[in-house]
């Protein structure tokens, strides 16, 4: 399976969530079958306009099957859920607990956007 | 004549000028384009309650028929409106800024264009026998105000005094606001913040390469010099200081402008606009 998980830095299966979608710093790409992390710079980051856009983009060509962030906005959650991705809410820890607890099934999967478009940062 | 009243930053009485200024004036159109937050019909209380229309922009549409899915116009939109997410291309209309070019990167013909409404224009030809005025709202959760802006200043009747409240801050919205005028009135306070407000500004201006001066808003004496020291320095005229006054202080807060419980500052209104038609003239 392979899982996309929004990271504040690269480093490895250590590095940390960032519950911010469009704004993270990185997304790791991690393929469970043999725990390989790759990591994709997010270049929507720094967007002016349309960051939660275009880091669906990002996401949704990697072609994962699940992706795990925090706060999501409404219009980036509205586009990936055009694809076929599984959206999964996780805790602000290294990328290996959050994959772990994901395997337990202790993640909540979003339904909808965890943010309003007036919270701004979308 | 255009004179665009700008300020760095939002609060520091951008509202206070432009609307005394204007009531001070004969024959003035007014314009509110600060469109994000208009509020100087406040002061100047028009009635506008029937008289407005609405801006519309064009925004894309894809005809999912004829669209390749190549990606081409994703690919373009510099503004991230447009993405391809499970085989369709999504057009987030908030985004979009209008610049009309996906329709022509598409190489199947597959976008045209429709309307959003972006805001409203509201007006009111006769405030006063001297006064017209005129004001944009941009609707919520829009990002860009230039379309509106830029609808307003087709109003603009060249034989008036055209008095124009800018947005605050430094970037498209103002310039689309400051950029036709004959005279720039920058306005801020005699505080480090607003001394850095005023340079941006400053840049700004020399910039458009307009004519421009200061009006210093709370003025006070022993706290001044540190705009005055700047315009010395860099040779800019100050036309005004409003002076950091209780009752001045206290009729804006009720909504008056201070020309109209104050008539002596008409007269100082006028000399500032005499002084600037001696300027651009
Ligand atoms: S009109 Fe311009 S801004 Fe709007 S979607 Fe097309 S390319 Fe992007
Ligand atoms: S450029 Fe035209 S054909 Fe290509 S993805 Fe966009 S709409 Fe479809």
């Amino acid at each position: 399976m392979k899982i996309v998980v929004t990271a504040a830095d690269d480093n490895g299966l250590k590095a940390k969530l960032d519950s911010r979608f469009g704004r993270a710093s990185y997304f790791a790409f991690v393929d469970t079958k043999d725990d390989s992390v790759e990591f994709i710079k997010n270049d929507a980051k720094n967007a002016s306009s349309g960051a939660g856009v275009q880091a669906a983009q990002t996401v949704a060509d990697t072609g994962a099957d699940v992706l795990i962030s925090g706060n999501i906005g409404p219009k980036a959650f509205d586009g990936l859920s055009r694809t076929d991705l599984e959206i999964y809410s996780g805790p602000e820890e290294s990328i290996q607990k959050v994959i772990d607890e994901y395997q337990l099934g202790n993640l909540e999967q979003l339904e909808s956007a965890t943010k309003s478009a007036h919270a701004g940062l979308n | 004549m255009q004179i665009t009243v700008l300020s760095g930053k939002g609060g520091t009485g951008k509202t206070t000028v432009s609307t005394n200024l204007a009531l001070s004036l004969p024959n003035v159109q007014f314009f509110d384009a600060d469109v994000e937050e208009p509020n100087s019909y406040l002061f100047i209380k028009p009635d506008f309650a029937d008289k407005s229309k609405s801006v519309l922009r064009k925004i894309p549409e894809v005809d999912q028929e004829k669209c390749t899915s190549c990606r081409a116009c994703v690919d373009f939109c510099e503004y991230n409106a447009l993405a391809m997410l499970g085989d369709e291309v999504l057009v987030y209309p908030e985004v979009c800024h209008s610049c009309g070019g996906c329709k022509h990167i598409c190489p199947e013909g597959a976008i045209t264009e429709k309307d959003k409404e972006a805001g409203e224009i509201n007006w009111d030809l006769e405030v006063t026998e001297e006064l017209e005025y005129w004001q944009g709202k941009m609707k919520i959760g829009e990002e860009s105000s230039v379309p509106i802006i830029e609808e307003l200043k087709e109003e603009i009747k060249p034989e008036k005094n055209v008095v124009m409240d800018a947005p605050p801050g430094t970037t498209c919205p103002t310039i689309e606001a400051a950029i036709d005028s004959d005279y720039c009135i920058l306005v801020t306070e005699p505080t480090p913040f607003g001394l850095h407000d005023l340079k941006m500004a400053v840049e700004v201006v020399e910039e458009l390469g307009k004519p421009y001066g200061i009006i210093i808003n709370r003025a006070e004496e022993g706290e001044n010099e540190i705009i005055e020291d700047y315009a010395a320095e860099n040779n800019i005229d100050i036309l005004l200081k409003i002076p950091f006054q209780r009752q001045i202080a206290e009729l804006y807060s009720d909504g008056i402008p201070f020309v109209e419980e104050l008539p002596e500052w008409k007269e100082k209104f006028q000399e500032v606009f005499a002084d600037i038609q001696a300027v651009v003239e």
